[in-house]
């Protein structure tokens, strides 16, 4: 323990005295959020105000009630969006196309039959050509309603026959009904909705804070690669210490340069840009997490490279893809394979517990986020140690 | 010395094997205080792999290792703790000072506080580098860096020290306050093991070599017994200024003469104890009508013993 403290004080001295570690610990980050959020927080910041979306319910039926009352009704309430309702089709075709709303929901007739004779149903989106985000998020919420309605549907249709049930409209209609009732539709719009709670400045200071987290630790594990390099590990271990502590000691290097780095983003960037992080214990907590995945990350590389530069190289590759699969970049689509790759990235976890505690949750907000991006780095970092005793050794 | 008695370090039968090539085979060697030993062979002979095995750096396939009566492993801080090592590259921290560099490594060995401060400032005396202790050392010449890379090494006053080819690569004037700190220390009770592929420091700092080629110890001893094994027969150079060819008959008639052979400048001769036979040999010159204008006698040396057991040059 002691000597993983002096090693850590020795590397710690080191970094500081190289100052590249202030280039991307703080500066770059800071640099890289302060222009993307001028850039694009035009954009961004007016969403939150009057973002309105048209609903047309050609259907009458109680399908077509229920997916208003409990799925468009409830973001109105929060104040996410307003919902103006239409008449028809080509009002809701002009009153898009003028951009009066951003994009309306067409509920088509027979969209209840449907849903009750287990049939695919769908919600049509009319969207405007000025406003492709919104008509997007518009789209990604009726396609995953209809998705999790045919879900159940046909979950019900198998059950019902497997029973040895006629499946009967008459049956199944109520069912789904009340099926849809106790699931909470609205998980559907979590990620696109959360990240959208953030402002741009927050957004992109967070984003560009976990991402450059991911590069900032090489300052401390990398350093076993330097160490056998310049071989300096020969006498590090000929030293009466442990082979655990020479680990632990670069281990500890990492995480305080990770944690450092990160607390002066959260305050520079509050200070500076204007960001709002939310409950500081819940942003404490995502910040330990994040520093947990980003050291297994660095762990595995440690273990698998060659060089130094090796190492560094592969690690920027992958603090870099993991950020742009995790949305640190642009919105990544809650669908398909890159939807569900996007959701195996502690950095949209990450940046999605930071969206949970925006929009008002106290600090139990960030657990579920914290908790994933943390076991990332602790299965990673897990993993890693089955081989990092290759890099300890002369 | 007794055998038991004194004994810092003991290692028994060391081998080591990286994939088909066996790089150290049955080594043994004994070290005492105040002893220096030397390990002389070329290059890949197997020096750094045995210390690596004798510090407990490396994981040894075979064989037993005991320092100041600790048995060694990769994992034994006790027997660490009694042993100073220098590496044979230049390992030091290029960023940091070279007192910062000494300071790392005192705490790392335990010490600190004002001791540790005393102990540097002592230190930085004694490699000479009391007025640079506080630049860094990516500034420093490639002496001032061996030295610091010594320093390092000798900084927790251990009772065995492991010097792996130190004067490599290292100005004259250097490599000469090196091997006399070496002889100052093995003066002061501490025990050396001093690897080296120069002939002449093995024969100038130690009391026995071993020496090591292809991973095994051809030969061990004094520099006495090891010469011995040769033969005792010296090198003697005669340059006259004429006659050679009648000189060279007539001393080839000499019973203690082994072998004659004649270069531009005169004779030379290969004597079963030269020292002896020395006076027949001139009158015999003389006798055939030449005049020796000089006489050069040298005894075998490590060279021609590493020769004489591994029929090739230590040096390529
Ligand atoms: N880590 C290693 N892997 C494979 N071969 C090695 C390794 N270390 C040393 N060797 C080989 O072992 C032999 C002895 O090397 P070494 O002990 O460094 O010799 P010396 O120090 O006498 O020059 C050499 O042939 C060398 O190439
Ligand atoms: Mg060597």
């Amino acid at each position: 323990m002691r000597a993983a403290a002096l090693i850590m004080l020795k590397d710690l001295r080191q970094r500081v005295r190289d100052r590249s570690i202030f280039l991307w610990g703080i500066i770059a980050p800071l640099g890289l959020a302060a222009i993307f959020s001028l850039v694009l927080g035009g954009i961004t910041d007016t969403q939150n105000l009057d973002i309105s979306y048209g609903v047309v319910d050609e259907d009458g039926g109680a399908q077509a009630a229920l997916f208003i009352e409990e799925v468009l009704e409830p973001l109105n309430d929060e104040g996410l969006f307003t919902i103006e309702p239409m008449g028809s089709e080509a009002e809701a075709d002009q009153r898009t196309g003028d951009g009066e709303v951003e994009a309306t929901f067409l509920l088509p007739a027979g969209f209840s039959d449907a849903v009750g004779a287990g049939q695919p149903a769908s919600i049509l989106v009319i969207g405007n050509v000025d406003s492709p985000t919104f008509s997007q998020v518009a789209r990604s919420i009726a396609g995953q309603y209809a998705g999790q309605v045919n879900t159940i549907n046909a979950s019900l249709f198998t059950y019902l026959a497997l029973s040895g049930e006629a499946p009967d409209p008459a049956t199944l209609e109520p069912l789904v009904g009340e099926v849809l009732a106790v699931t909470p539709p609205l998980t559907l719009v979590d990620s696109e909705a959360a990240s959208k709670q953030l402002s741009a400045a927050t957004f992109y200071s967070a984003a560009m804070a976990i991402l450059f987290l991911f590069l900032t630790v090489q300052f401390g594990v990398l350093g076993l690669l330097e160490e056998r390099q310049n071989e300096t590990m020969r006498r590090l271990l000929a030293a009466p210490i442990s082979r655990r502590s020479i680990i632990f000691g670069k281990a500890l290097t990492s995480f305080v340069i990770g944690l450092a780095s990160m607390a002066i983003l959260v305050i520079g960037t509050t200070l500076l840009l204007g960001a709002e992080w939310g409950d500081p214990l819940g942003v404490a907590i995502l910040v330990l997490a994040g520093v947990i995945a980003a050291m297994g990350i660095m762990f595995v590389v440690t273990a698998f490279a060659k060089t130094p530069e090796q190492a560094g190289n592969l690690q920027s590759i992958i603090a870099f893809v993991l950020a742009m699969l995790g949305g640190a970049f642009f919105p990544v689509a809650a669908e398909g394979i890159l939807g569900r790759l996007s959701l195996l990235t502690p950095h949209a976890w990450f940046l999605r517990g930071l969206g949970d505690l925006a929009t008002g949750s106290g600090v139990e907000g960030a657990f579920p986020a914290a908790l994933y991006v943390a076991l990332f780095g602790i299965v990673t970092g897990g993993i890693a140690q089955f081989r990092i005793g290759r890099v300890v050794r002369p | 010395m007794t055998p038991d008695n004194g004994r810092v370090l003991e290692a028994s039968n060391l081998r080591k094997v990286f994939g088909d090539l066996v790089a150290v085979e049955d080594v043994s060697f004994h070290i005492g205080e105040g002893e220096t030993y030397g390990l002389l062979g070329p290059n890949g002979a197997g020096k750094t792999t045995t210390i690596s095995m004798v510090i407990g750096l490396l994981e040894r396939d075979g064989g037993e290792v005991v320092v100041a009566g600790n048995p060694v492993t990769t994992k034994s801080t006790t027997a660490k703790a009694a042993i100073g090592y220098v590496p044979q590259d230049i390992a030091i921290y290029p960023d940091l000072t070279a007192r910062e560099n000494l300071s790392f490594f005192g705490h790392l060995y335990g010490m600190g506080g004002s001791d540790l401060k005393r102990r540097i400032d002592e230190l930085l005396e004694v490699i000479g580098l009391a007025d640079r202790a506080d630049d860094r050392s990516e500034e420093f010449s490639g002496g001032m860096k061996r030295r610091l890379n010594i320093g390092i090494g000798l900084l927790h006053g251990p009772r065995l020290l492991m010097l792996d080819e130190p004067t490599v690569g290292v100005d004259p004037q250097s490599r000469n306050a090196i091997l006399e700190s070496v002889e100052r220390l093995s003066g002061e009770g501490m025990a050396v093991l001093y690897t080296t592929h120069y002939m002449e420091e093995a024969e100038r700092l130690c009391d026995r070599v071993g020496i090591i080629d292809e991973g095994q110890i051809k030969a061990e001893g004094t520099r006495a017994e090891l010469v011995s094994l040769v033969g005792q027969r010296d090198k003697v150079s005669l340059v006259t200024a004429d006659h050679a060819q009648e000189v060279a008959e007539a001393l080839a008639s000499h019973p203690d003469v082994v072998e004659v052979s004649g270069n531009e400048s005169g004779i030379d001769l290969l004597v079963s104890g030269a020292a002896a036979a020395l006076p027949a040999l001139l009158q015999l010159a003389a006798g055939a009508g030449a005049s020796v204008t000089s006489v050069e006698v040298v005894e075998p040396n490590l060279e021609a013993v590493f020769l004489h057991l591994t029929g090739k040059a230590l040096r390529d």
